[in-house]
């Protein structure tokens, strides 16, 4: 009777996870094996394979590789300041901030911050480097993308941070680590479930970001998200599109498998 | 526990009070759920203050919503689910939702002032008798030019592009058949070629102009031009109507190769719940005086001949805007290529967006 009562408590769980997260990734592979005409078809596999696809899936991958990285390098010492730091809910609350405002008007307000005459080429100009090109080029636009995601990585590792124990440290340097040796044996070790969850949180959808790629990279940076968005909006070849996020679902598993945590834990 | 479902609660009643406000606030304005219309257009398209003269004309309420390409309105009407009720879609996107039954036919009777529309862009190929559709702005696709940043020089063809001057100096919008068109257009093909090897041949000239191309852009593209932020750009003459309006410096100009000439039309998807009222927006967008208006404030030609007697003259007579169609003859309209060859003309855009400098 408990059980029956208890089971019945999960219905509108497993409808949710059936009807908005199964039957959505069917329906994609299902799309993914038809052509522009309606004819079933592996036509759209092999055209990923085709030297256009693969550059893209590999240009894709860098780029959320060189956002997740630059968002570590700058997430990891940042964290750690702020388990340091006086007023820890201020500062979290001023990092979380940001993620509140629309991404459509942060993309705006980067391209008058880096246009030709923007405020970042007039502070070029006066420390005497002289103005040059910022917007639409590789470095905006990781630079923007870093700016977006970084609250995502700083979270999760600054939770890690948290929950640490910080006699595990004392005991650390009582037995005669120096500092650096702390942090790569002791602090570093028992965080790394943090740093996963955050490169997870980033590399994901840095992987299918598409607004930026227009708006901050002018399309010199194509993503498969890119590509995603104009099968199914413009080309409306969905199958294509489909088979596109075929394979970021499939990259996404891998991702998280890699990540994932061995103990089960999330 | 208990705060917390008293917190929730809070919530729950702040979002029910404010529901029913808005609710009471557009019954006080005589708005129903039955007496709105939901307009579907491209952004930046419409003078504002036209939609609240309309709506206090009829006591309709206008929800308007805006789309930035053909494609992707046809894609969201097919796809049912949404109740537009007067789209603006291009000439070759009219004939092809003209062929998968997505239009309402339209009531001439409702349109009285359909008569103001010149001739000349009435009874066109892509809708005969206009039984489906009414032109809503025409205009063309050329370059606009800061004389200023270019030393002086002047640009009258699509090959002066290619300029090795040029690096870095122009931008282009985000559309595959405008950018394909000129390529095409700059090696004297057609903008409708479906010739495979002319295409490529096409895309092979484009990716020699890459050095040149600072970016490809959206709408974004007016307030880049206008701010100097490129010397140069691929647009449609009322994009560059704006842009000049903002910054006197600008000049635009039609390649002499040729280029397309292209028609925006007010037409009644079949998602349309108030036929009635599509009607009666359609009739009053056509009313010189809103035309007028409504030209002016989006810069683009209208085709309402009445209507530009109401435009200030150095609008009306501007050749750059209102150029003489019947002299130019190397203007082409887009024709409606299927679907496969609009995938091969995006396949050959995107393989172009990802040819590197």
């Amino acid at each position: 009777m408990r059980s029956n009562v208890r089971n019945l408590y999960l219905i509108p769980y497993a409808l949710w996870i059936v009807l908005f997260v199964v039957a959505p990734i069917f329906l994609i592979l299902y799309y993914s094996f038809f052509d522009i005409e309606g004819n079933l078809t592996l036509a759209n596999y092999k055209k990923f394979f085709t030297p256009v696809y693969l550059k893209m899936a590999l240009s894709s991958f860098w780029y959320a590789f060189l956002i997740t990285a630059f968002s570590l390098l700058i997430a990891y010492p940042t964290a750690y300041l702020l388990t340091k730091t006086k007023h820890k809910q201020l500062w979290l609350l001023l990092i979380i901030l940001p993620t509140w405002i629309n991404l459509l008007l942060k993309a705006y307000a980067f391209l008058g911050i880096f246009g030709t005459y923007g405020l970042a080429n007039a502070i070029l100009e006066t420390i005497g480097i002289g103005s040059k090109q910022i917007l639409f080029t590789d470095f905006s636009f990781v630079f923007v993308s870093v700016y977006i995601f970084i609250p995502f990585m700083i979270l999760p590792i600054y939770n890690s941070l948290e929950q640490l124990n910080p006699s595990l440290v004392d005991a650390a340097r009582d037995l005669g680590a120096s500092a650096w040796t702390t942090f790569r044996r002791v602090v570093f070790p028992l965080t790394l479930d943090g740093v996963k969850a955050g490169c997870q949180a980033v590399f994901i959808p840095a992987l299918s970001l598409f607004m930026l790629t227009r708006l901050i990279a002018g399309n010199r940076v194509i993503t498969l998200g890119t590509a995603v968005e104009q099968h199914f909006l413009v080309t409306q070849d969905w199958g294509m599109g489909a088979t596109i996020a075929v394979f970021l679902i499939i990259a996404m598993a891998v991702i998280m498998s890699l990540t994932g945590n061995r103990r089960g834990k999330v | 526990m208990k705060k917390l479902i008293q917190a929730f609660a809070a919530v729950f009643l702040t979002a029910m009070a404010l529901l029913y406000f808005v609710s009471y606030l557009n019954s006080s304005q005589g708005y129903s759920g039955d007496n709105t219309l939901t307009v579907y257009n491209w952004g930046d398209y419409i003078d504002p203050e036209l939609i609240e003269k309309f709506e206090k004309e009829t006591g309709i309420k206008v929800i308007y919503q805006t789309f930035d390409s053909n494609e992707a309105m046809m894609t969201k009407i097919a796809q049912g689910g949404t109740t537009f009720d007067v789209a603006v879609p291009s000439e070759y996107a009219v004939s092809k939702m003209k062929e998968e039954g997505l239009l309402v036919p339209l009531d001439h009777s409702k349109l009285p002032n359909l008569k103001y529309i010149n001739p000349r862009f009435l009874n066109l190929s892509f809708d005969p008798e206009n039984q489906y559709s009414i032109p809503y702005f025409w205009g063309t696709v050329g370059i606009v030019y800061n004389p200023d940043m270019l030393g002086g020089k002047k640009i009258t063809s699509w090959n002066d592009l290619w300029d090795k001057d040029l690096r870095n100096q122009i931008l282009l919008v985000d559309g595959a058949r405008e950018v394909i068109g000129m390529g095409l257009n700059s090696l004297h093909y057609s903008l409708n070629d479906t010739n495979k090897a002319h295409l490529q041949e096409a895309k092979q000239k484009l990716d020699a102009l890459t050095p040149n191309v600072k970016a490809i852009v959206g709408d974004e593209i007016k307030m880049l031009i206008a701010n100097e932020e490129a010397a140069i750009g691929v647009v449609w003459s009322g994009d560059a109507a704006e842009m000049i309006w903002e910054n006197e410096k600008l000049d635009y100009v039609v390649p002499k190769e040729g280029s397309n000439l292209w028609f925006d039309n007010m037409v009644i998807p079949k998602t349309a719940k108030n036929i009635e009222g599509a009607h009666k927006f359609i009739n009053f967008m056509l009313d010189p005086k809103n035309a007028a208006q409504n030209a002016e404030y989006v810069g683009y030609s209208t085709p309402n001949e009445k209507a530009l007697e109401y435009l200030p003259k150095e609008i009306a007579n501007d050749e750059r805007f209102y150029p003489d169609l019947d002299s130019i003859d190397n203007l082409e309209v887009y024709e409606n290529l299927g679907k496969r060859m609009l995938a091969y003309y995006n396949e050959l855009f995107l393989e172009f967006k990802m040819h590197r400098k």
